[in-house]
Parts: structure tokens; sequence; C-alpha cells
């Protein structure tokens, strides 16, 4: 599969990473060679094999529907890199 | 430690947590209620959160990370009485083969400091290889702990999926990530597991089963053992001087009665492929919370909210990094799910079936840890399929959740190899049992590389 400039852009979007337009070629061919590699997987007829999520095939385990955690606020917002008043700072979102 | 700084082995060293650690155990060993490792000095990978201690994962998006809480497996080490010698240097987010993508530089080899020592617990092998701390932890998601615990020659154990807590072990491939050990022999690797192994309420992927003595069976005989060869991990990938090494080694076990025979992974070669899909797709989820909001770097030069979160994210994660999840951001993309992603979890039950036929004729399986012995520093980082290559005998057990341990095998010249030990679920004092009973008779383990005697 190989991944033209428009592709690259896209996924860097979704991907919330910013790419340098200087970097899109060196990006497409890199990732481009990454996917042709893992296409062979299509060696392998996989029609009517169940996909596997959990190496054990366990499902999570459940717990009792109680409290587990007591207020650590301030504890976790010491390393934010801006807070005020207990919220986080972002850009302004809303004009 | 000093001296040895040219390794970069360590991230991060705190001498006065060290010393008050150090102290803490003196005190329990003249108070009594000293344990069995109490005193034992430890290097922890840098991906375990510590609390008040720095904690970066190799990546300059958490090069300001002192975290508030500490992780299950580090509260398990500090209970135990054991003194925490520093933080060791990995792959960025445990993401190579090489310890190559770390922000803070690679770390080299003490057999030879012009190759690389593994990775991604590259740290954690160099450190214990030097002899810098006595044991080491890390974490394996695609051979992270046998990898470089094979290329520095010492004894490294990834145990099976959900043995040991992830609670506060920073996330790359959540269905792969397992913590485990890197130590001198298979002998302290089961002491270290019995402090680290057992269920944790904070991890929902923990498993509630019981844990045994590892240290109780290590004597035990392996008269009669069926060890079982995949013809795959004997191809023609497989380096003629890493073989020879590997079927020595295979006497020996010979030797104490166990029996070889033939056995066939059909799948084990696409699990290289299979592996690359599944892990970068759960690690771009998972590296969607480096945000710059929450916790560590944030740019500082933005126009608005989603363009913060791109030149942080730009910025904070190094080349490797980047490329995963982008990969994983296609994988899981609309359009792209069946094909990619889907397809790679149809195969891993299928890589995990070859498994479950093989154990019904043997014990256990054995092979190479890695295709060839160290390579020079530099010598891969331009071709990413040749570095993922390192891993095609390791990957597979990540992919089937099973336990495997890694034990120096010989020198190919003046470099270490691995022998890999590969068993079904929870097998891990068996497997600690054949590397203790190979160790009684092989004197590799106990080999120091010149300078760090």
């Amino acid at each position: 599969m190989a991944l033209d400039k428009q592709t690259i852009y896209k996924i860097s979007r979704l991907a919330r990473i910013h790419v340098d337009k200087v970097d899109i070629d060196r990006y497409a061919s890199q990732l481009s060679t990454i996917l042709d590699f893992v296409e062979q997987m299509n060696r392998i007829d996989t029609d009517n094999v169940a996909p596997l999520s959990h190496p054990q095939d366990r499902v999570l385990r459940m717990r009792e529907d109680s409290v587990t955690e007591h207020d650590r606020r301030d504890d976790l917002q010491s390393v934010a890199p801006m807070t005020e008043n207990g919220l986080y700072l972002v850009p302004k979102v809303i004009e | 430690m000093e001296r040895h700084r040219a390794l970069n082995a360590f991230i991060t060293v705190d001498p006065e947590l060290s010393l008050n650690q150090a102290r803490a155990a003196d005190r329990m060993l003249k108070n009594g209620g000293s344990r069995p490792l109490t005193g034992i000095p430890i290097a922890h990978k840098d991906i375990f959160c510590t609390k008040g201690v720095l904690t970066t994962c190799g990546s300059k998006i958490l090069s300001n990370f002192v975290p508030p809480y500490d992780a299950t497996l580090i509260k398990r080490c500090y209970e135990e009485g054991m003194v925490t010698l520093g933080k060791t240097n990995m792959d960025e987010f445990a993401m190579g083969s090489s310890n190559e993508t770390s922000y803070f530089g690679p770390v080299r080899n003490p057999w030879d400091q012009f190759r690389v020592p593994g990775g991604s617990s590259g740290g954690s092998a160099a450190s214990v290889t030097a002899r810098l701390c006595a044991a080491a932890t890390g974490t394996d998601t695609g051979g992270s702990i046998r990898q470089p615990a094979a290329l520095c020659g010492i004894t490294g154990l990834k145990p099976t999926y959900g043995r040991v807590s992830r609670y506060g072990m920073v996330a790359f491939a959540s269905s792969l990530d397992q913590g485990g050990v890197l130590t001198q022999s298979a002998e302290d690797a089961a002491l270290l597991l019995n402090v680290i192994a057992g269920f944790d309420p904070l991890d929902s992927t923990s498993v509630e089963e019981p844990v045994p003595d590892y240290g109780s069976k290590l004597k035990d005989d392996i008269d009669g053992l069926k060890i079982g060869l995949p013809k795959q991990y004997f191809d023609e990938g497989l380096s003629p001087e890493v073989e020879v090494l590997i079927r020595d080694a295979l006497r020996v076990l010979e030797d104490h009665g166990a029996v070889l025979i033939d056995i066939d992974l059909p799948n084990s070669e696409l699990c290289v492929p299979c592996y690359y899909v599944i892990a970068p797709s759960e690690a771009s989820s998972n590296l969607s919370r480096f945000d710059g909001v929450r916790y560590g770097y944030r740019s500082e030069d933005y126009e608005d909210l989603v363009d913060m979160y791109m030149r942080t994210r730009a910025e904070g994660f190094g080349d490797e990094v980047k490329r995963r999840i982008m990969i994983g951001t296609y994988a899981l993309s609309a359009g792209y799910y069946d094909a990619y992603y889907l397809k790679a979890q149809k195969l891993r039950r299928l890589i995990t079936h070859d498994f479950e036929r093989a154990f019904e004729l043997c014990d256990v399986i054995a092979g190479p840890t890695t295709p060839t012995a160290a390579f020079e520093i530099g010598a891969k980082t331009s071709d990413p399929i040749s570095m993922y290559l390192n891993d095609i005998y390791t990957i597979s057990v990540n992919l089937s959740g099973l336990p495997a341990l890694s034990v120096p095998a010989g020198f190919a010249g003046d470099l270490p190899a691995g022998l890999q030990l590969i068993g079904p679920y929870f097998s891990e004092s068996r497997l600690l049992n054949i590397g203790h009973r190979f160790q009684m008779d092989t004197e590799w383990h106990r080999r120091i590389p010149g300078g760090f005697e």
C-alpha cells in the first residue's frame, strides 16, 4: 500500500501529530514500507477464524460498584503544565 | 556507577533515596522483619512510576514528569526492603530493540561499547551485565526483556500476561505488555519474581491465580522433560554462530535426561507483521493521553487547542514513536480496520493455536532468543523493518501471552547469545527450574565483561 501525501496529512491530523511539509515524503515512504511488510498477513486465509483480543481469551474482571478512589485532584494536578483553581488550562476553544 | 557513566545505563539516579532505603534496610535486618531480598540493590526501568522520582519512559514528552504515585511493582520492591539504585535508560515508550530510540541517548553494551545492548530494557540489561546492580526490572511487549538479556549475556524472564501488575507501568500495547526481571541467574529471577508477582486489584488485567514459591522447584529433576524445537526457529534467518551455541546448550539439557523433539509452529513467520499491526494500534490509542494538558511536556508555540496537541506531540515524541502511532492510527481508521487490525487479531488466534498444539507434544519449547548477537550502534536505525526482525523469535510469545525465559547460552566470539525457553501459561516455576539446572552445569552466566569485574 503506497500512501500519498494527502493520506499522510490525514493520518497526521487523526493522530494529532504535526508533520512538517519537508517530512511528508519521508513519512509516506517509511509508512508505506511498513504497510507493505505487514500485508504479508494476507498470505494466510483467516476467513473462519475468530479474532483474539486477549491473549488467554479471558474477559476483564468485574468488581463491586463501590467507591475505590479518594480525591487526589491536587496531587494529580501538581504535574500539569497549567492549572488554575483546580482546572486545567488550555488555549481558548470558543471565541 | 559514576565510573561507568559512559554506558548511559541510567536516566536518573537519586543517591538520597538510595541511602535512605539502605538505612531502612539495615534497620529491617537488625530489628527483625527482614525479607529474602531486603538490602539487595535493584535498578528499575524508567517505565515504572516512582513517587517523587522522575519517570520519563525514555521520552522528551515525559522528560519533566514526576509521578504522584508508585507503580505496584515498585511498591512491592520497597516493601521488600530492596534498595533502588536508579531508573534505567530505555527505548522511547519501549518501542525499539536497540535502546537507540531513547531521548536520552543510546545505551552501550558492556561487552563491546560500540554495540547495542538490545532493547527496549537496554539500560536494565547493561546495568546488570556491568554488575552495577544485583538485578533490574524490565518490561516485555515483543521481546524487550529477553532480547537485551540475550545480547548482554544475562538472564531475563517475561512472565505470563497478567502475572505481574501493570499498575503504574506506562502503557505501550496493553494486550501484550508484561513486567518482569533481568538478573544474573535463574535463581535470582525466581527470588525477584516472588516479590513482584501476584494479583493486584488496581490492574484490571491482573490475574487471580495463586503465586507459588518460585524458588522451591529450582533443583527439580528434568529427566524425561520433553523439549520441542520449532523448525521455524532454526531456519535460514538464524546466524550459524548462534545456532552452534544453541545446539550445544540443548545438549547440556539432554545430558540431564531431557528429550528433544521437532515441532512445527507454522504461522510463526507471520508473527512480526501481525505484531506490527496490533502493537502500533494499541499504542496509538494508549499514547493519545499525551496531550500537553494534564502532565508532561507542552509546546511553547501554538495557535489553538488542536495546534497545541499537534505541536506538543510532534516535538515531544521521537521518530519511531511517531511512526508507530501513525501506523496504528491508519490501521484503526475507518475503511482499514478490517484489513489490518481485525486481520491481525485473527492471525493472532492462529499463532496461539500453534502453541496450544505444540504443548500437546512437549513440555516446553526451546530455541534461540535472537537471530544474531549484538549489532553495532547505528547499523539498523535507518531501516525499521530490519530492526523489527530482531524480535522474530520473541514476539509470538507476547501475542499468545506465554511466559518465556532467556538464559546465556555461550559466546559467539566475544559476544553473548541467549537460549530461549517458552512454557505454557503460568509455567514460570518450570522454566526457572530448567534455567537453573542449565546454569548449574554452565558458567556463561558468571562471565563478566572486562573492566566491570
